[in-house]
């Protein structure tokens, strides 16, 4: 038998895992939301944001929590170029293209790096990376409880700018009726770059507070990808809370089936409930079901 | 009858090539353009005619080469046989996949998530079993004799490839010119009106699946053969199913030469690439990706569709 002093900390470390994938996989629903196509090069982004960080504190030596004001606005200036310049030109009205721009972007950026920073797996060392704080049922990791914390701000963040600003009710606006929006005088071109790049500004934000605990490689996009796709799914496509509870119940999940079956069958949890949600729920567990299929 | 002309042509005139050409260099070149070519090709009779992007082509690719591979390693099962025996798990695999996916209507970004999530799955286990040589591969043992699929000189692997291309030559041509065929395009174009017409949208694309799963499965096979090696970033790895799909992209999809086509061209403006660039790890990546985005962004149909474009501007001019 489990016992509970094991399980309880595995549980408790999902869910701080969890609150950072939320993160990146509500760039990712946020994209889809608004501008219904899905971005392939989510991962890679996110990898490019943690060389990022990476750098600025090897070169540098600014801190990972400090390097936010840096990373997230250049990531969202990424964002916002691509989205204008690449991959809104590229579509002519076929979704497929954009699935295969963005598979192409990440090609590119995802090679880019291996060529010119090498395969090597790497990891800063902070003065507070291996401290802990005992929260009565379980020791956890200070990075991890700041990556909770953080991921928890961040999304309550994008939710006001969502809700509570004139730039979020154009994104709502178009979210929900491109036609109409324009009609209304909203530029359509502008708004749509805007959410990319607030959904790769996140990524940013993601990349900051996963740094201290986590790793950079190259490869390191493509295992997120389909852990961000599988909590978009999983929370329905476009939807926010969905978003974070998916993000939750799949960082538990990774982190118990690691527990059960080992670090590599514990990922495959993870694919096959992936593929049983667009398989039996394609509107996931919050989605609108006219948003679920395409 | 012009297309089925055309290719008996075009493989007539590529059958002596071997016996043409002495450099073993450019026989491993046009061996590696008719390899992605026929791939490419399998990738098209499902993406292409079917309009079903698929991101998971690898899933087929991988299980034909671990069907043949492991069957012959620990079975002693006979190379021929074993290349039969791929096909018919691939076709399996393409059924199985396709009737989960079509069944609960994936269409879109959707199927090329799943597809591309099972290719994963497939790897991962690949790499956690025994059987499969796990992380470390199938090395398949060398015995050069035709009967064995070991050929000792390049010419008995590049007559093995354009056999396999005629067979998906074939499929396609056999797509545009039967009832099946027919359904699967109005299938394509769309999937509402075919379906009040009366055409079983899911047994069409079922079809299309389990014939384009079958005949990459034959690519994987041949891929075992050639390089006798087999690993799990290989067989199930992101790799193959992106060289599935650009290929046909390049050429033109849904056309019965672009997949060869396309790939001549990706092969030329590989080895250009490697002169200029140098052989370093992943750049040819980088370059496959920004081929992708600037098709796709320029030439949305194509070599072939430039080449049908700039004739219809000529025409255009003259009248």
């Amino acid at each position: 038998m489990i016992e509970l002093d094991i399980l309880l900390p595995a549980i408790l470390n999902g869910i701080m895992t969890g609150a950072v994938y939320a993160l990146v996989a509500l760039g990712l629903t946020l994209i889809y939301g608004v501008l219904h196509i899905i971005n392939f090069a989510h991962g890679s982004l996110l990898m490019l944001a943690l060389y990022g960080v990476y750098f600025l504190y090897t070169l540098l030596g600014i801190d990972p929590y400090l390097a936010f004001p840096l990373v997230v606005p250049a990531m969202f200036a990424l964002g916002y170029g691509l989205q204008r310049y690449v991959i809104g030109r590229t579509s002519h009205g076929k979704e497929e293209n954009i699935l295969l721009v963005t598979l192409g972007l990440s090609l590119i950026i995802e090679n880019l790096a291996l060529y010119l920073w090498s395969a090597d797996t790497r990891t800063i060392s902070t003065p507070y990376g291996f401290a802990t704080v005992d929260l009565g049922v379980a020791v956890i990791a200070v990075p991890r409880l700041v990556a909770f914390l953080g991921a928890l701000l961040v999304t309550a963040l994008l939710w006001l700018v969502i809700h509570r600003t004139d730039l979020g009710k154009a994104i709502r606006a178009l979210a929900k009726e491109r036609q109409g929006a324009q009609l209304v005088g909203i530029n359509v071109e502008h708004v749509f770059a805007m959410s990319f790049g607030i959904g790769v500004a996140s990524l940013g934000a993601a990349a900051c507070l996963l740094l201290p605990s986590y790793y950079a490689n190259p490869g390191i996009g493509r295992s997120f990808v389909l852990i961000a796709f599988t909590i978009v799914v999983l929370g329905g496509m476009g939807s926010f809370l969905g978003a974070l509870l998916g993000g939750l119940i799949i960082g538990v999940t990774e982190s118990l089936g690691g527990l059960f079956l080992g670090e590599s069958l514990g990922q495959l949890g993870i694919f096959l409930i992936f593929i049983a949600i667009l398989l039996f729920r394609p509107t996931g567990l919050f989605g609108a079901p006219s948003m679920g299929r395409p | 009858m012009r297309s089925a002309l055309a290719i008996a042509l075009v493989l007539a005139a590529l059958l002596p090539l071997p016996w043409l050409v002495h450099s073993d260099f450019w026989i491993n070149l046009a061996i590696m353009a008719l390899y992605y070519g026929f791939l490419g090709q399998a990738w098209n009779l499902l993406g292409g005619y079917g309009g079903q992007f698929s991101f998971g082509h690898a899933a087929f690719f991988g299980t034909g080469a671990y069907t043949s591979a492991v069957l012959q390693v620990s079975l002693g099962v006979d190379p021929w046989l074993c290349l039969a025996l791929a096909g018919a798990a691939g076709g399996l695999t393409g059924a199985l996949i396709g009737a989960l996916s079509f069944r609960y209507g994936l269409r879109g970004s959707y199927f090329a998530l799943v597809t591309l999530a099972f290719a994963e799955v497939f790897r991962i286990l690949a790499n956690s079993v025994a059987f499969t040589g796990a992380g470390v591969g199938l090395l398949i043992p060398l015995k050069e004799s035709a009967a064995n699929f070991q050929f000792p000189s390049k010419a008995g692997f590049y007559l093995v490839i354009l056999a396999l291309n005629g067979l998906g030559l074939l499929s396609a041509w056999w797509i545009e010119n039967s009832r099946f065929g027919a359904r699967l395009l109005a299938v394509r174009e769309n999937e509402e009106a075919a379906q009040a017409l009366g055409v079983d949208a899911f047994r069409t694309k079922l079809a299309a699946i389990t014939l384009s799963g079958a005949l990459t499965a034959l690519g994987g096979t041949f891929y075992a053969q050639y390089f006798l090696y087999i690993d799990p970033a290989i067989a199930y790895g992101p790799g193959v199913s992106v060289e599935a799909l650009l290929v046909p992209i390049i050429g033109g999809l849904g056309t019965l030469f672009g997949p060869l086509l396309g790939s001549a061209a990706l092969q030329l403006v590989n080895q250009l690439a490697g002169i200029v660039m140098g052989d370093a790890p992943g750049l040819n990546l980088v370059l496959y990706g920004a081929i992708l985005v600037l098709m796709i962004m320029f030439m949305p149909n194509g070599l072939f569709g430039l080449a049908r474009l700039s004739s219809r501007r000529l025409i255009g001019r003259t009248a």
